[in-house]
């Protein structure tokens, strides 16, 4: 059984959590208090990650972290179609690594933002959202080219990877972080798909897709 | 009008407010915020440890420790910080829930704690579910203490509390104690006949901008701080942007500015009692 090491309002948790529903796995959490409880910089959650980050999974005794890292243990462990992170195909997975950094860069400004804004933490949110909002313009022109040519995805497949799944949580959350996503239509219409995947979860601060133009 | 208007209303500027949660302070960063428009920086102090001082004048302001939380005047105390009976109870979690920053007046963040209405949409399958949207009549009051009661409040919740094992219809009495702190009693899905309490203080940053500050008392049997403290943030999180995208982001007095339905008794109480109070800061007031 897997155990997710979890904070609710954390947007590189949900992504697993998220990952999890959609190839219909089971697993505990053990929530961490991440705020105001600094928990993940305790000396028990230190000795399982020494970098005090969430998220953390144990899966029988096999410990990881990294969001990024563990997207890519749990679909290649645990996805039979083998479609969220294809192994046999070099191309693709080479793009799925390129969006996975990508995605870390949306933590680093997008996720900045938003704990400055909600939680206090002393950053500097006028460079973190100017920072999203250049990753959010890449990636809204590399979705609409995309949408040109029939594709749905972030990468080069006919059904979403794990680059999809990584990139979206902070995205979702931009708003809390005052990074509104007007200017973004083809990021608004990539993640209205994503919420139209079985099995698809919310967490707090995302809603699902509105019934309007559900499959 | 700006949103960093300075506030005139003495019934604010006299009062107690949260500015920060103690485990938010740590001795060696001073932690910025602001109450009421004032810039204030808070400092490892002589004191008890704790300085709040006006950016603006470099003057100390009046401040407390209680309940976990650090709290500032800005004028002369003309009353004190609100009482919590359940707070000196032994057998109930005293916990912080963790203060968030909202882009709403605090009125308005007020005004949504004490909406049952919302729940089925907000938070679904936690506090509401549909089809069970009706909000069933509920009585509201002015107290003698002039707080704004609402009592025999009733909605189904499908997990009610982080230890609701299956959904059932709970009983709610809200209470508005001061027009920026609203308390929400609640039955305890063990002790059924006991009420957990959770205690909005909502602290005033600018008109269009606050933070909320839950204090949580909950019943220790059968449950842990940490779990009711990351339900808690389960919940206002899902408020959060609901509460953000509100317009305007001040809380319209006029009774002809938003149009309520019965389920919103207490809400159109509360925008009377604030006019009632001249309680004017994160508001628009009504027109004469």
């Amino acid at each position: 059984m897997i155990t997710l090491y979890d904070y609710e309002l954390s947007g590189n948790c949900y992504k697993l959590r998220l990952l999890m529903s959609m190839l219909g796995i089971e697993w505990k959490t053990v929530p961490v208090d991440f705020y105001p409880g600094r928990e993940h910089k305790s000396d028990w959650f230190l000795k399982l990650n020494p970098l005090g980050q969430l998220p953390v999974i144990d899966d029988d005794g096999f410990v990881l972290r990294d969001a990024q890292a563990i997207l890519v243990y749990l679909a290649s462990r645990y996805d039979p179609a083998g479609t969220w992170y294809p192994r046999e195909d070099p191309k693709l997975l080479g793009e799925i690594g390129q969006w996975l950094a990508f995605a870390d860069g949306i933590t680093g400004t997008a996720s900045a933002a938003r704990l400055h804004d909600g939680l206090f933490y002393d950053f500097d949110v006028e460079a973190a959202r100017a920072g999203a909002h250049r990753l959010f313009r890449i990636l809204d022109e590399h979705l609409w080219f995309g949408e040109q040519e029939g594709r749905d995805w972030i990468c080069a497949a006919n059904h979403p990877t794990i680059a999809d799944i990584a990139c979206f949580p902070y995205i979702m959350l931009s708003e809390e972080g005052g990074i509104p996503r007007q200017d973004y239509p083809a990021i608004r219409r990539w993640c209205d798909r994503l919420k139209r995947i079985k099995g698809f979860i919310v967490m707090s601060g995302v809603f699902p897709a509105g019934p309007a133009r559900a499959a | 009008m700006s949103n960093t208007a300075l506030c005139s209303d003495d019934v604010l500027l006299n009062d107690w407010h949260v500015v920060a949660d103690l485990a938010n302070l740590s001795a060696e960063v001073p932690f910025r915020t602001r109450l009421l428009g004032i810039d204030l920086t808070i400092q490892a102090g002589r004191r008890h440890g704790r300085d709040v001082v006006r950016d603006d004048s470099g003057e100390a302001v009046a401040s407390e420790i209680r309940y976990g939380f650090l709290w500032a005047c800005l004028g002369t105390p003309d009353r004190a910080i609100v009482g919590v009976p359940e707070a000196g109870e032994t057998d109930r979690h005293l916990v912080t829930g963790g203060s968030i920053a909202v882009k709403v007046s605090g009125l308005r963040a007020v005004e949504n704690f004490l909406d049952m209405g919302h729940f089925p949409f907000v938070h679904t399958g936690w506090l509401g579910d549909e089809p069970h949207t009706e909000v069933a009549p509920y009585k509201v009051e002015v107290t003698e203490a002039d707080e704004l009661l609402a009592t025999e409040c009733r909605f189904y919740q499908p997990v009610a509390s982080p230890t609701a094992s299956e959904g059932f219809v709970v009983d709610y009495v809200y209470k508005v104690i001061r027009p920026y702190t609203v308390a929400l009693y609640k039955s305890n899905p063990v002790q059924k006949d006991r009420l957990d309490v959770i205690t909005l203080f909502v602290q005033p940053v600018d008109e269009e901008n606050c933070v909320a500050h839950p204090f949580l008392c909950y019943l220790k049997d059968g449950i842990d701080a940490a779990i009711v403290r990351s339900f808690m943030q389960l919940i206002f999180a899902q408020d959060k942007p609901i509460l953000e995208n509100q317009m305007p982001k001040r809380l319209p007095l006029d009774p002809r500015a938003e149009t309520p339905i019965r389920a919103d008794a207490v809400s159109v109480f509360y925008r009377r009692w604030l006019r009632d109070h001249a309680v004017s800061y994160g508001a628009i007031p009504a027109r004469t």
